[in-house]
C-alpha cells in the first residue's frame, strides 16, 4: 500500500491506484479531458498535469501511479501554469460556438475554461475547420469542435467492441472519423456523445431542442428491454427531450443502449390519449364512463373460465397485480405474462432468474450463452461480458445462432441435445465448464420460446447442476429476458392459476370460441388473428397491434408518465417515476383498473398506490426490497423429458424495434435503415 | 486535410494481391510472433502499393486488413498516418525534394524551383502524362550530400539546379540515372576525397 | 585528431563491399563467440566501463540501460530493437552504417542482445532508406548463412533472429515508444512511460531499444577493451563518435572523430572549413534539430560532447553540425524547423499538437516581419508551454530551436518587424 503527499495531506493507497484517482479520494479536483474512468488511459490532453517532487517534468496524474514517498502538488504555480497553457491550446482551433452549441451549459471544455481560460485568446492565425463526418443516425457530429481526447475512439473499441472509430491523419490534421463514413454498427453508439467533453459528438435526435437548464430531470428505470437499466428523463412541459443514462454500477454502469435512449419519440407518436369503443366495426372515441359500461355489458353473465388475459412487455409492476386480484374477482385463472409464448417453470425463482446479477458476470471464467443474441436481449449485458472477456482469463460459448456478440466465443452447438452432450461430458467443452471456477450460463428466450421449453430449462438446469453453478458462494444460473414487465409478472403470479390457461391454451380458446373476453394489458406481440370473436379489451399507451384488434380501448400510461415498478431481469424491483403526465385522458394503469373494477362491481381492495403496494409486498416480500436482488433459493426446475433438436432461434430479429414505443418512434426508423436494412416488406403506405 | 474518403475520382473498387505478393505476404507476417500478425501492416501496405502503381487505394488497405484480422480503421490510421503511403494517385515516377533546413541551407528552393519548371507542375501535382508528380518532404536523413532528391527508392544527391533537366530527361527516355552524388563524391565523404582512412579507400585485401 | 587505428567505422564511405567477406577482412566477426563467451555480466560491465554514451541523442550510458532489463526472464520474450528510423534534420550517420558497415551492426545486435537476454532482434529503418535496408538485409542473410545469428548463434547454443521492419515516413517514430507502437502495427504515437520498455516494451514484453551507432560500436569497444575506448575523449565523454557536417561548409561530410573534438577543428580539419571562411559563420547547430543554436562566438570554443554543449545550453544530440554562414536567413532557417515540427507532431498530446502549428505559423510571419512586437515574448511564452508537458521530447524539440533562435538573435527578429512597420504600417497593425 503506497503512502503519498498531495498537497501536503499523506494518503494511503491501493496498489496501481493512479495519482488522480488519489486525488478523487481526497476530495482534489484535477481536470481531465481524455480520462475516463471506464476507459483506458492514453494520457493525451495534459491537462491533469502535476507537479511531483524529483520529476523533472510536470507528470499527467492520471497515468501515474501512486508510488511511496511520492510529494505531489496539485495547486502550485507550476501546474496553474501548465493547465493554463493546455486549456489556451485546446482553445485556439476551437471555435468557441458555444451559444449554437448543444452541449453549451454541460460542456467539459466550457467548465474548465471558467477555471483555467485567458479572458481573450492570444492566436491570431486561422482557426481550422474540420469536415464534419457522418456516423450513422443517432450522432451529429461537428467535428471543428473536436479535442482530440479519443475518448470515443476508446469507447467504441474498448465498451461497445466494435472498432468503426479511429483518429486518421497526425498532427493538427488529426480528425476523428468513422471507416468511410459509415454509420457506427454499434447499439451502444449514443455513449459517444456522452463520453465526448465537448460539442464535437452531440445526440442527433436531441439537436437544437433544448437547453439542459430548462430541463426537469426525472430519475427513473429504462422498460425498453429487461436489463433495467437506471436512467434520467429530461422532461420540458409533458415531453420528454432526452435520455441519459444513470450509472448504476450493478446494472448498465453509466451505459444505455441506442433502443433505451433514443426512442423516445415513440412517445409522441400513436398515442391513445382517449377511450374508444368499437361501435359498427369502428372504433369510436367515449368517455371514460361509456367505455367501462361497454365492458361491463359484455362481461356481465361471461362465467370466468370464458374470460382471460394477457399482459405485455412494458406492463408494470402493480397494473399487472391490479388485474390479476381483477380476473381472480371475475372468477378467471386465466392469465400469463408471457405474451412471447415462452414457456418455462415459473415455480422456482433461480430457474426464470438472472441469480449472479449483471455485476456477477465478471466474477466468471467461463460463459456459456444458450438460445440468447445477448447483444441485442440485453445490450448492456452484452457489453458487461465484453468487460469480462477484455479482462482475459476467459472462455465463452455459445449454443445457437451465430452472432457477432463483439467478443469471440465457441459456437459449440446449436439446439438442446448439447446441452445433453454437455451434462453427459460426451461435448469437448465439457472439460473447459469441469475446470471452471465460476463457471456462468445464460438462457435466452430463444431456448424457452418453444413446445418443450419445459424440457430445455430442466436440460439447462441439470448442466448447471453437473458443473457446479448452484453453489452456496455462487449462482451462475442465469435467465436472460427480453421484456422489462415480465418479471415483475411472474413475481406478481400474473400466470395461469389452478385450471387456468396460459397464452397457448388462451389463443386457442379465443380461436375455438371457449374464450369470450380477452384483456391485454399493453399486450401487441401476441398474433391478434387467434383472438377469433372475443370481445378484446386493451388497455395500454400505442395504437399497436393490441388496439387494432381492440373493441374497447382504455388508454394508459407510458412508463415514463408514471410512478410504477418493475423487476428486472436478476429479479430487481425497481421505480419508475413520473417525468410527464400522460396525454389527453390516458391515465395510470393501476388507477384504471381500479376504476374499472368499480365499474364492473368487483371492486379492488385499495384506493391509493400506496395501499396497492402493501398488498403487493404483503403477496411477495422482493417487492419491499427496491433496488435489491433477493437471492433465489435453488430447487430442481423445468420438466425433464425428450427435446427437439430443432436449433435456437433468437427472438428479437430487429433489435431496433421491439415494441410499440420503438415501433413508433423516427429515430429508431432510421437506425433500422441505416443498420439492419431496409425493411423487407414495404406496404402501400410507404412512399 | 480533406475528408478521408478519397474524393479524387480514381477510387478502384477492388483490390487483390497478386499470387507471388501474397506469398511474399506470408513470408512478412512470419517474421512476427503468432497473433501479432498485425506487425505486418506497414509492410503490407507497401507491398501493396508497389503492386498498384505507387499509391494506396481504399481497398487495398481493406484487402491488407482483411488479410491481417485487422479493423479496416486501424489500417486506415497506419496508412493515414506515415507520409509514404499515398492515399492519390502518383505519377511512374515520383519525384520528391527534400526542403528541410540543412538541404534548405544548400539550395532546396532552387531545386524545387528547377523541377516545377521543368515538370511544368507544382508541389503535389502530376504531369498531364501521368509520368512525373513532383513533391515536397521533410529531411530524407542524407543532409551531409544536400540537396537531396529521391525518384522511386533512390536518393539523387548533391544536386544542383543544372542537373535536374538531365535527370529528368534522362527518365523520360527510360532510363535510370545513377543514383548517389551527383558531383562524384564517393558516398558522404568530403568532396575531393576523406581526410581519414586513406588505407581504406580501396577494396580490402587479403 | 583521431588516429586512423582507432576508428571504428573504417569502411564509413563504403569504399569498400558492405558484404561478410570484407566485413571480415576489417574484422567484423572475429571469434564473436569468445566475446559472448564471457557472459552477460561482463558483456554489460565492460560496455558500462567504457563510457559509452547512447548515440541516439539522448546520451544515456548504454550499459546502464542494459542492466535495467529484467533478469532471469521465462515467461515471455525479451527483445532488442535498433532505431535506425534517423530522420533528426542534420542526421546522416546511421545511413552509413546500414549501407557500408552492416556486419558491424548485425554483430553489436547479436552481442547486445545476448547481454539482456533477448531471443530477437528488430531494426527500424525508416522507409526511405529503402537501398540501405536492402543491404542490411544481404549482410543479415549472409551472417544467418554463415551460422553467425539464427540458431546456435556463433556456435554458441544460443538462438537470435534478427529482422528488419521498415518504416513508412513519420520522424516520431525516431521515439523509442512510438517505434515499438510502429512495430505493433500502429500509428507511431509514443506511449506513456511508466511502464518503461525495459518492463513492457515490444509486445509487452522487456525491451531495450539503442540507436544504430550504439551497438554497431559495442563489437569493437568489447574486442578492444573498454579501456581502449574511455581512453578517448573526455570523462563522462568518451570514445569516438560519427558527426555529420553540413549547411554551409565547403566541404560537407560525415566524419568519425574523438569525442570532445573542438568544433571549430571539427570542421576545418573535416569539412573544408565555413564557406567564405571561419569569420564568415554566423551560428550553428550543433547535435541536430532539436538543440538550440549557437553563436560563431560559442563555436570557436566549444567542444563536441554532451556535457560541453549542455554547459553552453546547447546539446550534442545526433552530433549532426549544421553550419549557417552570414548569408544565412537564421529566422528563416529555424522557422523551416519548426513547420517540420509541425508536420512531424503525432498529434496525441493538445499542447504539441495544436502549439507546434502555432509556433510555426508566427515564426512564418516572424521572417518577412509581418508580427507585432509583442508577439516575440507570446511566442518564447508559447514554446515554454509546449517544453516538458508532453508525452514524448517532440514538444521540447519544436520548442528549443526557438528559443535557441531569440537567445542569441532577438535582435535580428526586432529588427525584421520594425522594418515590416516602417514599409507598411497600415498593413501591420
Amino acid at each position: 500500500m503506497p503512502k503519498l503527499t498531495i498537497d501536503g495531506i499523506e494518503i494511503e493507497v491501493e496498489p496501481g491506484t493512479s495519482i488522480l484517482q488519489a486525488c478523487e479520494q481526497l476530495g482534489i479536483e484535477i481536470p481531465r479531458f481524455c480520462y475516463h474512468e471506464r476507459l483506458s488511459v492514453p494520457a493525451n490532453c495534459r491537462m491533469c498535469l502535476v507537479e511531483m517532487e524529483r520529476a523533472p517534468k510536470p507528470v499527467a496524474s492520471c497515468a501515474m501511479p501512486c508510488g511511496d514517498g511520492m510529494v505531489v502538488k496539485t495547486n502550485s504555480e507550476t501546474v496553474l501554469k501548465a493547465r493554463k497553457g493546455v486549456m489556451e491550446f485546446l482553445l485556439i482551433n476551437h471555435p468557441l460556438d458555444c451559444p449554437i452549441c448543444d452541449q453549451g451549459g454541460e460542456c467539459d471544455l466550457q467548465d474548465q475554461a471558467m477555471a483555467y481560460g485567458f479572458d481573450r485568446g492570444r492566436y491570431l492565425e486561422n482557426k481550422r475547420a474540420v469536415q464534419d463526418k457522418y456516423m450513422g443516425p443517432v450522432i451529429k457530429t461537428i467535428m471543428t469542435r473536436c479535442i482530440h481526447c479519443t475518448r470515443c475512439v476508446r469507447f467504441i473499441n474498448e465498451v461497445a467492441g466494435v472498432p468503426d472509430v479511429g483518429a486518421v491523419y497526425r498532427g493538427e490534421h488529426m480528425e476523428i472519423t468513422t471507416f468511410v463514413e459509415k454509420a457506427i454498427g454499434s447499439e451502444l453508439s449514443g455513449n459517444l456523445a456522452d463520453v465526448c467533453p465537448v460539442g464535437a459528438l452531440t445526440h442527433k435526435p436531441y439537436a437544437f431542442t433544448a437547453r439542459p437548464w430548462e430541463l426537469r430531470k426525472t430519475e427513473t428505470i429504462d422498460v425498453l428491454d429487461a436489463v433495467g437499466s437506471n436512467i434520467r428523463v429530461d422532461s420540458r412541459g409533458a415531453e420528454v427531450m432526452r435520455v441519459l443514462p444513470r450509472v448504476n454500477d450493478d446494472i448498465n454502469e453509466e451505459w444505455l443502449s441506442d433502443k433505451s435512449r433514443y426512442a423516445y419519440d415513440g412517445l409522441k407518436r400513436q398515442r391513445l390519449d382517449r377511450p374508444y369503443v368499437r361501435k359498427n366495426g369502428k372504433l369510436v372515441a367515449v368517455s371514460w364512463a361509456d367505455a367501462f359500461a361497454a365492458i361491463a355489458d359484455k362481461v356481465k353473465g361471461v362465467a370466468g373460465n370464458r374470460v382471460a388475459a394477457i399482459s405485455g412487455d412494458l406492463a408494470d409492476v402493480e397494473a399487472q397485480f391490479a388485474l390479476k386480484e381483477l380476473m381472480g374477482r371475475l372468477g378467471s385463472t386465466n392469465l400469463d405474462c408471457r405474451q412471447d409464448g415462452a414457456r418455462f417453470d415459473t415455480s422456482v425463482r433461480a430457474g426464470y432468474l438472472f441469480n449472479s446479477g449483471i455485476a456477477g458476470i465478471e466474477k466468471a471464467d467461463v460463459i456459456l450463452l444458450v438460445g440468447t443474441n445477448p447483444r441485442w436481449e440485453g445490450t448492456l449485458v452484452n457489453a458487461r461480458i465484453r468487460k469480462r472477456y477484455l479482462a482475459g482469463q476467459v472462455k465463452i460459448a455459445l449454443i445457437g445462432e451465430q452472432k457477432d456478440l463483439t467478443y469471440p466465443y465457441a459456437h459449440i452447438g446449436t439446439g438442446p441435445e448439447t446441452l445433453q452432450q454437455l451434462t453427459d461430458g460426451s461435448h469437448p467443452f465439457s472439460e473447459t465448464l469441469r475446470n471452471a471456477k465460476n463457471p456462468l450460463m445464460i438462457v435466452g428466450m430463444g431456448a424457452f420460446q418453444r413446445a418443450d421449453g419445459l424440457a430445455v430449462q430442466a436440460a439447462a438446469r441439470i448442466t448447471g447442476e453437473v458443473y457446479g453453478m448452484f453453489r452456496d458462494d455462487w449462482s451462475g444460473f442465469n435467465v436472460l429476458h427480453t421484456a422489462a414487465g415480465r418479471v415483475g409478472g411472474i413475481e406478481t403470479g400474473f400466470l395461469p392459476g389452478p385450471g387456468g390457461r396460459d397464452l397457448h391454451g388462451i389463443l386457442d380458446g379465443a380461436s375455438k370460441g371457449e374464450i369470450d373476453v380477452v384483456y391485454l394489458l399493453g399486450a401487441d406481440e401476441i398474433d391478434t388473428a387467434k383472438l377469433g370473436k372475443a370481445f378484446v379489451v386493451y388497455q395500454g399507451h400505442h395504437g399497436d397491434a393490441g388496439a387494432h384488434r381492440a373493441d374497447v380501448i382504455l388508454p394508459g400510461a407510458a412508463y415514463t408518465e408514471k410512478n410504477a415498478v418493475y423487476v428486472n431481469t436478476e429479479g430487481r424491483p425497481q421505480l419508475a417515476r413520473l417525468a410527464a403526465f400522460p396525454p389527453g385522458e390516458a391515465r395510470e394503469d393501476w388507477k384504471i383498473l381500479r376504476a374499472l373494477s368499480e365499474a364492473l362491481g368487483a371492486t379492488l381492495p385499495f384506493d391509493t398506490q400506496t395501499q396497492l403496494r402493501q398488498r403487493l409486498i404483503a403477496a411477495n416480500p422482493i417487492f419491499a426490497a427496491v433496488g435489491q436482488m433477493t437471492p433465489a433459493t435453488w430447487s430442481p426446475f423445468g420438466a425433464q423429458g425428450p427435446v427437439d433438436s430443432a436449433p435456437f432461434v433468437s427472438p428479437i430479429t430487429n433489435f431496433y424495434m421491439t415494441d410499440p414505443i420503438s415501433r413508433a418512434s423516427v429515430t429508431m426508423a432510421n437506425c433500422v435503415e441505416a443498420l439492419v436494412g431496409p425493411a423487407q416488406e414495404r406496404t402501400g403506405t410507404h412512399g | 486535410m480533406s475528408a478521408p474518403a478519397s474524393d479524387h475520382g480514381h477510387e478502384p473498387t477492388s483490390f487483390a494481391f497478386t499470387q507471388e505478393n501474397l506469398e511474399l505476404a506470408k513470408r512478412i507476417i512470419a517474421k512476427y510472433p503468432e497473433g501479432k500478425q498485425a506487425s505486418a501492416c506497414m509492410p503490407l501496405l507497401d507491398v501493396a502499393q508497389r503492386q498498384n502503381g505507387g499509391w494506396l487505394p481504399r481497398v487495398a488497405m481493406d484487402a491488407v486488413a482483411d488479410l491481417l484480422g485487422m479493423p479496416r480503421i486501424r489500417v486506415y490510421e497506419v496508412a493515414t498516418f506515415y507520409t509514404m503511403y499515398n492515399k492519390n494517385p502518383v505519377g511512374k515516377h515520383h519525384i520528391q525534394v527534400c526542403t528541410t533546413t540543412p538541404c534548405w541551407l544548400r539550395g532546396s528552393d532552387d531545386i524545387v524551383h528547377a523541377c516545377k519548371k521543368k515538370l511544368g507542375v507544382g508541389l503535389g501535382e502530376t504531369t498531364a502524362d501521368g509520368q512525373f508528380t513532383l513533391g515536397e518532404v521533410e529531411c530524407s536523413g542524407a543532409c551531409v550530400n544536400a540537396p537531396v532528391v529521391q525518384i522511386g527508392d533512390d536518393y539523387y544527391e548533391d544536386v544542383a539546379p543544372e542537373h535536374i533537366d538531365g535527370l529528368i530527361e534522362a527518365i523520360k527516355r527510360g532510363e535510370k540515372p545513377k543514383a548517389g552524388s551527383q558531383i562524384g563524391r564517393q558516398s558522404s565523404e568530403p568532396l575531393g576525397g576523406p581526410t581519414t582512412l586513406a588505407a581504406f579507400t580501396t577494396q580490402a585485401d587479403d | 585528431m583521431l588516429r586512423d587505428e582507432d576508428r571504428i567505422f573504417t569502411n564509413l564511405y563504403g569504399f569498400q563491399d558492405f558484404g561478410l567477406e570484407a566485413a571480415r577482412k576489417r574484422g567484423d566477426w572475429d571469434n564473436t563467440a569468445a566475446i559472448l563467451q564471457n557472459g552477460r555480466e561482463w558483456i554489460i560491465d565492460n560496455v558500462k566501463e567504457s563510457g559509452l554514451r547512447g548515440r541516439g541523442g539522448a546520451g544515456f550510458s548504454t550499459g546502464m540501460k542494459w542492466s535495467f532489463m529484467p533478469k532471469n526472464v521465462t515467461d515471455k520474450p525479451v527483445y532488442l530493437v535498433i532505431n535506425a528510423d534517423e530522420g533528426e534534420p542534420g542526421t546522416c550517420k546511421d545511413r552509413d552504417i546500414l549501407r557500408h558497415d552492416p556486419h558491424k551492426l548485425i554483430e553489436g545486435c547479436l552481442i547486445a542482445g545476448f547481454a539482456i537476454g533477448a531471443s530477437a532482434c528488430y531494426i527500424y529503418i525508416r522507409g526511405e532508406f529503402y537501398n540501405e535496408s536492402s543491404n542490411v538485409q544481404r549482410a543479415i542473410d549472409e551472417a544467418y548463412a554463415a551460422g553467425l545469428i539464427g540458431k546456435n548463434a556463433c556456435g554458441t547454443g544460443y538462438s537470435y533472429d534478427v529482422f528488419i521492419h521498415r518504416g513508412a515516413g513519420a520522424y516520431i517514430c525516431g521515439e523509442e515508444t512510438a517505434l515499438i507502437e510502429s512495430i505493433e502495427g500502429k500509428k507511431g504515437q509514443p506511449r506513456n512511460k511508466p511502464p518503461f520498455p525495459a518492463q513492457a516494451g515490444l509486445y509487452s514484453c522487456p525491451t531495450t531499444v539503442n540507436n544504430v551507432e550504439s551497438i554497431a560500436v559495442v563489437p569493437t569497444i568489447l574486442r578492444r577493451g573498454a579501456g581502449w575506448f574511455a581512453g578517448l575523449g573526455r570523462p563522462k565523454n568518451t570514445g569516438t563518435k560519427l558527426f555529420c557536417i553540413s549547411g554551409h561548409v565547403n566541404k560537407p561530410c560525415n566524419v568519425e572523430e574523438e569525442m570532445g573534438i573542438p568544433l571549430k577543428e571539427l570542421i576545418e580539419r573535416h569539412a573544408g572549413g565555413v564557406r567564405g571562411g571561419w569569420d564568415n559563420l554566423l551560428a550553428i547547430i550543433p547535435g541536430g534539430s532539436s538543440v538550440p543554436v549557437l553563436t560563431k562566438e560559442i563555436c570557436d570554443t566549444v567542444l563536441m560532447d554532451f556535457d560541453s554543449l549542455r554547459d553552453v545550453r546547447s546539446g550534442l544530440g545526433t552530433a549532426a553540425v549544421i553550419v549557417m554562414d552570414k548569408s544565412t536567413d537564421i529566422v528563416k532557417a529555424i522557422a523551416r524547423l519548426s513547420s517540420f515540427y509541425a508536420h512531424e507532431s503525432c498529434g496525441q498530446c493538445t499542447p504539441c499538437r495544436e502549439g507546434t502549428g502555432w509556433m510555426s505559423r508566427v515564426m512564418q510571419r516572424m521572417v518577412t516581419g509581418n508580427a507585432r512586437m509583442e508577439e516575440i515574448d507570446l511566442l518564447l511564452q508559447v514554446t515554454k508551454q509546449v517544453e516538458g508537458h508532453t508525452i514524448c521530447a517532440l514538444g521540447d524539440a519544436a520548442a528549443w530551436p526557438i528559443q535557441g533562435l531569440f537567445r542569441h538573435f532577438r535582435p535580428e527578429v526586432e529588427r525584421r518587424i520594425q522594418a515590416y512597420r516602417n514599409a507598411a504600417p497600415l498593413a501591420a497593425e
